[in-house]
């Protein structure tokens, strides 16, 4: 391997890509050349490098600069000074008081491992990092009973918003003998605030692949579906490239390494429909029809796609289960808590210093994940909530920053781990009008099968439009909760359950908005 | 036209949806227009009325011509609490329309979105294929003048 002094990773994303960035590349690996730095400097393309800048971002390694927004003029000035003369260029820096740099403690990841590392659209530089090993081990070593007891024994659980142990859900399915079974990977991610899949599966496609065909081998399953949405053109592309890369290289295919067994993996695309996360839904949008949900039970690992036993996993958790296979359950239980092994990507947003993408254990304190990982509050701001877990989460005040964040310590404040969304709100925000803007989503999304939530939708939002308005009163409010609490007892699938949990937060914890509100 | 997209996939129930964006993706409106539904139902095999409820349902799907510019704005909580409002003011002020119209040069439709997934540089919108994100007045404005002159 060639050996050179500096690193410049340039992230790969929707913004850098409007911003100009494949020009951007062009020009700076001329202007090395031109300096004669080509042989030291190297330019790496990769995916997500962890922090949310604007415009075009690259970090500099082992130097650990970051920079954001940095324009075509700039180029000249960023060679000459940072890569000739070895003084980073504070005005592009991301921190232009250079106080804070984001926490990349890429020893400890597991799913962001070789994000912002190596170049996404390479299979050779993921197997490099030693992808698809674990894909062979079980192919060659393992009986499909010894993975499922491993994945089982890890912990490990849903990462999409149930929490729902992974194992056991393929335990269910890896039994039953029928004639097609199918693993669906959910990356239909829609929860407001929430793209750590999106993160995932353009930073490292390959991994999400790996997990998929182990999943499939556990369950006997020769045939895998991504369901990703409309919207994430990036992912689709990268994630088609992997899929081609593995097909050439005979990873997927007939009869992989000489082992007998077939998988195929395709990708379907969505046309934009929140309920579709869950996972009836997305099978019923599969077969080409309405997202509407199904009765369970049956559930998909039982029936499912076709009427066939079909394992629904999100893409975050699919990406952990490599990890496991390769370096066993027992080491993945070292990481996060007992009751919820390993690690959890967030993403951190709103007036924090610095809005990021981590990947911490399970159990680190909400405070810990917006001070060390998101830089703080913005400067001049205060904390006054946080909505953990998108529109279907919670807010949390201030005298809840110091909760661990896995599943069973936020059932105590019948709060939600949830998707992974962490949106900071300063003391100037109004908690009524998000809450407004939250049941406005709900009353689009609600797709109208059943009536407790298509009608429910309908009147929270005119209620907490009213309350908005200052024109309603304390009743009101009661009267969203027992509405939303009634729509969580009878409605068919999650996301009619939803709403309860975000208004009672809601109204629990700042009560004094809603009275100055409708006492107005 | 349609039958040529329809004939790169197999006439099964289940390549409705990639069928369909095909259709709208390729047609310089932006719609599915009941020729179109039409013939899919019948490559498919399937009744005109499933199509329909599955075209209703979907967000991206359109029923309707529409310009040649797709203008999705995000109203997420992300976005909204970063300011989405002021944006969808200064869109429709610019373009002269209402949410979900077209303006009369045919070149916008301004809609409405749920959460684009790129909420780290809210507020965020989505013209066609490209994201643009950390929107100001200014920066709206610069955007919409491209894709104009682009259009001259």
């Amino acid at each position: 391997m060639k050996f050179y002094r500096s690193h410049i990773l340039v992230g790969i994303n929707e913004t850098s890509l409007q911003a100009g960035v494949e020009e951007f590349l062009r020009s700076l690996r001329a202007e090395l050349s031109k300096h004669n730095l080509q042989e030291e400097v190297n330019v790496l393309e990769t995916g997500p490098l962890g922090f949310f800048g604007r415009g075009i971002c690259l970090s500099v390694y082992p130097d650990n600069v970051n920079y954001q927004d940095v324009k075509l003029d700039d180029i000249p000035e960023l060679v000459e000074e940072h890569f000739l003369k070895g003084r980073p260029v504070g005005r592009l820096m991301l921190d232009t008081l250079g106080k804070f740099t984001p926490k990349f403690d890429y020893q400890n990841r597991i799913v962001l491992r070789n994000s912002g590392l190596i170049d996404p659209e390479s299979i050779d530089e993921y197997i490099g990092t030693g992808g698809y090993e674990a894909w062979e081990k079980v192919l060659t070593q393992m009986q499909p009973i010894e993975i499922v007891n491993e994945v089982k024994k890890s912990g490990l659980q849903g990462r999409g918003g149930a929490g729902f142990p992974a194992g056991v859900k393929w335990s269910f399915t890896a039994p039953i003998d029928a004639p097609q079974k199918y693993v669906v990977v959910n990356a239909d991610e829609g929860e407001p605030g929430t793209f750590k899949d999106r993160l995932i599966m353009e930073g490292d496609p390959h991994q999400l692949l790996e997990g998929t065909m182990i999943c499939a081998r556990a369950v006997g399953a020769t045939k895998a579906w991504i369901y990703i949405r409309g919207e994430y053109k990036l992912c689709i592309e990268r994630l088609q490239n992997a899929i081609n890369q593995c097909r050439e290289y005979g990873i997927i295919g007939e009869n992989i390494f000489d082992s007998g067994f077939d998988l195929d993996i395709e990708i379907k695309i969505g046309a934009g429909a929140y309920v579709c996360g869950e996972e009836t839904a997305l099978i019923e949008s599969l077969e080409g029809n309405r997202g509407h949900p199904r009765w369970k039970p049956p559930f998909p690992g039982v029936e499912g796609l076709w009427k066939a036993p079909t394992v629904v996993n999100n893409v975050e958790t699919l990406a952990n289960v490599p990890y496991i296979i390769k370096e066993g359950a027992d080491a993945y239980r070292k990481r996060g808590t007992p009751d919820s092994p390993g690690t959890k990507v967030y993403t951190i947003l709103g007036d924090v210093a610095h809005p990021g993408l981590c990947e911490v254990d399970m159990g680190t304190t909400l405070r810990t994940i917006i001070n060390e990982h998101g830089g703080g509050m913005k400067k001049g701001f205060r904390f006054k909530a946080a909505l953990v877990g998108g529109a279907a989460g919670v807010f949390l005040p201030e005298a809840r920053l110091d909760v661990s964040m896995d599943h069973s310590s936020l059932k105590e404040y019948a709060a939600v781990l949830g998707s992974g969304a962490i949106l900071v709100i300063n003391e100037h925000q109004s908690i009524v009008d998000i809450l407004w803007s939250i049941l406005k989503f709900f009353r689009h999304e609600s797709c109208g099968k059943c009536a407790p939530c298509r009608n429910g939708c309908q009147q929270l939002y005119k209620l907490i439009t009213k309350i908005k308005k200052g024109n309603g009163s304390m009743d009101d409010v009661e009267l969203m909760l027992t509405i939303a609490e009634t729509m969580f007892a009878t409605s068919f699938c999650a996301l009619g359950q939803s709403p309860v949990m975000v208004i009672r937060s809601a109204v629990e914890y700042f009560r004094d908005e809603f009275i100055a509100i409708t006492n107005k | 036209m349609y039958t040529e997209i329809c004939n790169k996939y197999t006439p099964e129930k289940h390549n409705l949806i990639q069928i369909l964006h095909e259709i709208q993706d390729t047609h310089p409106q932006h719609y599915i227009s009941a020729e179109a539904v039409k013939t899919v139902a019948d490559y498919l095999g399937i009744a005109e009325n499933h199509i329909y409820g599955v075209l209703t349902f979907y967000t991206m799907y359109s029923t309707t011509p529409r310009g040649k510019n797709i203008i999705r704005l995000c109203e997420s909580p992300p976005c909204y609490i970063k300011g989405s409002q002021n944006i969808l003011r200064k869109l429709k002020s610019m373009l002269d329309v209402q949410t979900g119209e077209t303006t009369q040069d045919g070149l916008f439709t301004l809609e409405l979105s749920a959460c684009l997934g790129v909420c780290g540089n809210a507020p965020v919108m989505m013209i066609n294929d490209d994201m643009y994100g950390d929107l100001t007045d200014e920066r709206v404005e610069e955007i919409i003048e491209k894709i104009r002159r682009g259009n001259q």
